[in-house]
């Protein structure tokens, strides 16, 4: 297959990289950075963040939509891989500031005593001085990125070895990992975990060694890197969820023992989507907590999960665009009502604030879309007239109404 | 002539008794008695008082104690001319009627016990206290007792068991008659046996007597001494760690001190000269070796106490024994305590395993309740409702509410439970109505729609009701709690909570196999299709269900919020815990989930058994758990077979 067909039968990735770099380079232009100040930098590091939420949901996506795995638990990976990182970020730059207050010292410090007093610094304030073994390779940038990759990948290849193994399938699966995702912020929770318990991993936004940078530019930069990472995220998994792999994945999702029965070994395809997702949400997660510049065992609740979910289905499962779209404004959205930015409306006998009746709002609505519009923001995308689905092969309708359905295609009632 | 004698005589005994001891013929027997000791009882010495409290304590006289207890608070007073003793005051009072006598203060003088004769005679009080006619005062003593026991307690409260009528005194005098000869009995045979009998005792005061009579104190010599009552022998490494060790020798005196890192560098650093210690260039100090070699040159030259290496410390430990002694130097009597404290620490044992079984039920009867309601909507109707756990929450809430409305609180419990399950009955309806109805074929859905009226009813909740959270008292009579010994006990509300699991136990099981709508749900369930067929509404029975699944979470809601706080994420609390008991237990039976929330009961009970002070832990080990569960059996305990399963 030539690679222009490959995007050329992928009009939308087309479409979305052209659009995702405009975008990017409006931001690039009007951004303080630049000089123009148009946008602020805080606003740039929001922008940033989105993007990174918009690859999470398209991982999701495709676990979810295409492969009909309703995971609750890529957001653990996604907080596992801010972790990853933030181990590295949190240690690199306590290592300058020890080194720099024990440069006056009357002797030089040996390794031993510029690590451990790393170690009292980090781990002070859960009452500890010593570095738990997870913290090995912390001291170096190449492995700790190897982990970002590795743990997140390992977790979601152990996990779903186990449960695929034994055919756990539908909500059970749900409810598994999301049963996985609380035990690992209650683990990431105790101080005895080796990661600041409650405290979490914070100042995170600093890069060491880059001190000198304005946030602008670092924050651009950021930007900048997860534009990118989305963009080669979408192309990935534009690339997984087509030809014939692509055709696979929606057939277990459509009807999971007839794959088996026609001799695809399911398990293993659905390991393979469950845990590249994965790994991409870890990525993606890497990304993200710099940027934010503190992870906490919060970030990692099952909730979170939940709400990838919420987005993804905002969005519109089973296409990409779908959900990096849902992701994207459920978010911007949210940040918006939460911090104060919607005006209150009085109504006479009682004012609406919206930072107390956002998540009101975002429940109804999610429970309207969910029962009204299943194809989501994307399905709007029909309405333009430019996309007709084929029935044989796109499914829009998720995946358990697609495997009732008697005749291909055809909505039941 | 005789009788006017007899006259005359009684007469000069009558005027020559005032003037030799006053008024002798009315004297009491007690100040008869203490005319016989006078010199003892106006200066008693705390070797010779012995005999006079003997002979106070013999006589039996009604008004010993009063007197020993003033004597010794320094209330007693005697006449220097006359040498009778008074209570102290104005007037002073015979110390035998109690009746106030006209005397001259001037010639009074107080009678002043010094600190070793008051604690005898205190001791002395003791065997009075413990035959005092008032049960109160005879339990205050014991009480005492057993609060700051000392050796000369033993034989007053021995001597007082004969007496004792009340049978729960008395087994408290013969708990405490064992304690103390089992520490302060007159010869190893006696305390042995006593130690013996303690052994099958619980309470917590037995197990400090026979750790106190166990007390060891570390010890290290260079051979075991043969005087000492060695407890056991420590081998370093395994049993102490060597810093530990090494750190006892120089305690001891015994060797010298070993330097740390710190030392070295801060020995270096009060040595730099021209920009090097000790020949080594201060530049080059950023290894330990370079540091060590730079100390071992100081220490040459003396400005240094000498290296401590790894060697000398290591010969020093090798040349000494360390050890732990007994402070009781009496083998027989450690190793009977020994015997005696394992063996009250077994029962102990078990004990405790009975109260953490009990822990557990209870916690299962909670898990049970909070899940029961869900494996009605989930297990039976295949539907997934992430709400369930704001259902409880809208019950707890309910109950709140009552309470604020009917002050009483028993009447308040007995409103709330039926409204808490009107309530959520009428939420689940409702919802079932509007929203579940349109997805039953789509599980997954259902799972997030459900979701969504999740966060917007906690979002309501914290709203309505703020953020903090809601007390809902508990009415007194569930305040207590049932105690079975020293160890075993659970509250009331717990037996409450335990007993309303059961209740719905049976009634659940009641409806869906002893009754027509029971019938028509499981018709439905099976077959909705055959079941219509057969002229079952099913809209009407799904609609039924999963009220009556809802209805049961909002009386679970009351009956959580009774012993937890309520607040608008209780339910969150929940659902998870909920969810995996329905699916540990088996989907789709009632007694899958009764299963399953005795398992997760006694799974977390377990497991914080052995790390109490982490329960966070213990949840993360519980969920690990349960996925490994589900690997090994994808149905729950209780499995389904057949055209019931479904599949």
């Amino acid at each position: 297959m030539k690679p222009q067909s490959f995007l050329s039968q992928n009009r939308s990735a087309l479409w979305f990289l052209l659009s995702l770099t405009v975008f990017a380079l409006i931001v690039t232009v009007l951004s303080d950075a630049m000089g123009n100040g148009m946008i602020s930098t805080s606003f740039v590091k929001t922008l940033g963040k989105t993007l990174c939420l918009m690859l999470v949901a398209i991982a999701m996506d495709v676990v979810w939509g295409y492969t009909g795995i309703l995971s609750l638990g890529h957001m653990a990976f996604f907080g596992l891989g801010g972790y990853m990182i933030g181990m590295w970020l949190m240690y690199a730059r306590t290592e300058i500031i020890v080194t720099e207050s024990l440069r006056a010292a009357a002797i030089p410090p040996t390794p031993q005593e510029i690590h451990d007093s790393v170690g009292t610094q980090i781990f002070g304030v859960v009452g500890s001085s010593e570095f738990p073994a997870i913290w090995l390779f912390a001291h170096s940038f190449w492995l700790q990125i190897a982990m970002v990759v590795l743990v997140p990948g390992v977790l979601a290849l152990v996990f779903g070895w186990l449960a695929f193994r034994s055919r756990v399938t539908g909500v059970y699966l749900s409810i598994l990992t999301q049963a996985m995702t609380l035990a690992l912020s209650l683990y990431l929770f105790q101080n005895e975990a080796g990661l600041r318990g409650n405290n979490g991993l914070s100042g995170l936004q600093n890069l060491p060694g880059l001190e000198d940078l304005p946030q602008a530019t670092l924050s651009l930069a950021f930007f900048w890197a997860s534009a990118v990472a989305l963009g080669a995220g979408y192309v990935l998994f534009a690339w997984v969820v087509s030809g014939k792999m692509g055709s696979v994945i929606r057939g277990i999702r459509d009807n999971e023992s007839r794959v088996r029965f026609l001799g695809y070994h399911v398990e293993s395809y659905k390991l393979f989507v469950f845990t590249l997702t994965g790994i991409v949400a870890g990525i993606a997660g890497a990304l993200y907590y710099p940027q934010a510049g503190i992870i906490n065992p919060n970030e990692v609740a099952p909730i979170a999960s939940i709400y990838l979910a919420v987005w993804v289905a905002i969005g519109g499962r089973g296409r990409l665009y779908g959900a990096a779209l849902g992701a994207a404004l459920v978010s911007l959205l949210s940040s918006w009502f939460t911090s104060g930015g919607a005006p209150d409306i009085p109504l006479g006998f009682y004012t609406l604030h919206w930072t107390d009746w956002w998540l009101v709002l975002l429940g109804v609505s999610f429970v309207a879309v969910t029962l009204l519009a299943p194809k989501g923001i994307g399905g709007l995308f029909d309405l333009l007239g430019h996309r007709h689905p084929v029935p044989e092969r796109v499914g829009d309708f998720g995946p358990d109404k697609g495997a009732r359905r008697t005749v291909e295609g055809e909505e039941e009632r | 002539m005789l009788r006017a004698l007899s006259l005359v005589l009684t007469l000069a005994l009558c005027l020559a008794l005032p003037a030799h001891r006053a008024m002798a013929q009315q004297t009491g027997p007690l100040q008869a008695l203490l005319q016989t000791h006078a010199d003892e009882v106006a200066s008693p010495g705390r070797q010779s008082v012995g005999p006079l409290i003997a002979d106070l304590v013999a006589s039996g006289l009604p008004q010993v104690p009063d007197f020993l207890n003033r004597w010794s608070d320094r209330d007693l007073v005697q006449d220097e001319a006359t040498g009778l003793f008074y209570y102290d005051g104005t007037p002073p009072v015979d110390v035998d009627t109690g009746a106030p006598v006209r005397l001259d203060r001037a010639s009074l003088s107080a009678v002043r016990p010094n600190g070793g004769v008051r604690r005898v005679i205190s001791t002395a009080l003791v065997q009075f206290q413990l035959s005092d006619p008032d049960i109160a005062a005879r339990s205050a003593a014991l009480d005492a007792i057993a609060r700051a026991p000392e050796p000369d307690q033993l034989a007053p409260l021995r001597a007082s068991l004969a007496s004792e009528t009340d049978p729960a005194l008395r087994a408290r005098k013969e708990q405490l008659v064992g304690m103390l000869a089992a520490r302060f009995g007159a010869n190893s045979d006696d305390r042995v046996a006593a130690i013996a009998a303690l052994s099958g005792a619980l309470s917590v005061e037995v197990r400090a007597v026979l750790n106190q009579i166990l007390t060891t104190s570390p010890g290290v010599a260079e051979t075991l001494p043969p005087e000492v009552n060695v407890a056991r022998v420590l081998q370093v490494g395994d049993d102490i760690p060597i810093q530990d060790a090494y750190a006892r020798l120089v305690d001891a005196g015994r060797a010298p001190p070993a330097q740390d890192r710190d030392q070295i560098k801060a020995a270096l650093t009060a040595n730099v000269a021209g920009g090097e210690v000790g020949g080594v260039p201060v530049g080059a100090l950023d290894s330990e070796t370079d540091r060590l070699r730079a100390y071992a040159a100081l220490a040459e030259a003396g400005a240094a106490p000498p290296l401590v290496t790894q060697d000398t410390i290591e010969a020093a430990l090798a040349s000494h024994v360390f050890y732990e002694a007994y402070a009781e130097p009496d083998t027989a009597v450690t190793d009977a305590a020994r015997a005696a404290l394992d063996e009250v620490e077994q029962r102990v044992f078990f004990n405790q395993m009975l109260d953490l079984t009990l822990d557990a039920l209870s916690l299962a009867s909670i898990y049970f309740l909070a899940a029961i309601g869900l494996a009605i909507t989930f297990g039976v109707m295949g539907v997934i409702n992430m709400a369930h756990g704001e259902f409880i929450m809208m019950g707890a809430y309910t109950g709140y509410v009552v309470q604020q409305i009917i002050p009483d609180y028993t009447l308040s419990l007995i409103v709330a439970l039926p409204l808490a399950f009107a309530v959520t009955f009428a939420a689940g309806v409702a919802m079932e109505r509007l929203v579940i109805r349109w997805l039953y074929h789509r599980p997954l859905e259902t799972l997030l729609a459900t979701f969504g009226i999740s966060i917007a009813l906690q979002q309501l909740a914290k709203n309505i009701f703020g953020t903090q959270a809601r007390p809902l008292t508990s009415p007194a009579w569930l305040d207590g709690a049932w105690v079975l010994n020293d160890v075993v006990s659970i509250a009331n509300i717990r037996i409450a909570i335990f007993v309303l699991a059961l209740i719905f136990l049976a009634l659940i099981l009641f409806i869906l196999n002893k009754t027509r709508v029971g019938l028509e749900v499981r018709a439905v369930t099976q077959n909705p299709g055959m079941a219509a067929s057969m002229g079952i509404n099913p809209d009407k029975i799904n609609m039924l269900t999963f009220g009556l699944g809802s209805g049961i979470a909002g009386i679970a809601g009351v009956a959580i919020g009774l012993y937890a706080k309520v607040t608008s994420e209780m339910g969150a609390d929940y659902i998870v815990q909920s969810f995996m008991t329905v699916v540990v237990g088996g989907v789709g039976n009632v007694w899958g989930t009764l299963a399953g929330a005795a398992l997760i009961g006694i799974l977390q009970k377990g497991i914080e058994y052995f790390n109490p002070s982490n329960t966070l832990a213990a949840q993360t080990y519980m969920i690990l758990f349960i996925i490994l569960f589900i690997q090994f059996r994808p149905k729950g305990i209780v499995a389904l077979k057949g055209r019931a399963a479904g599949d």
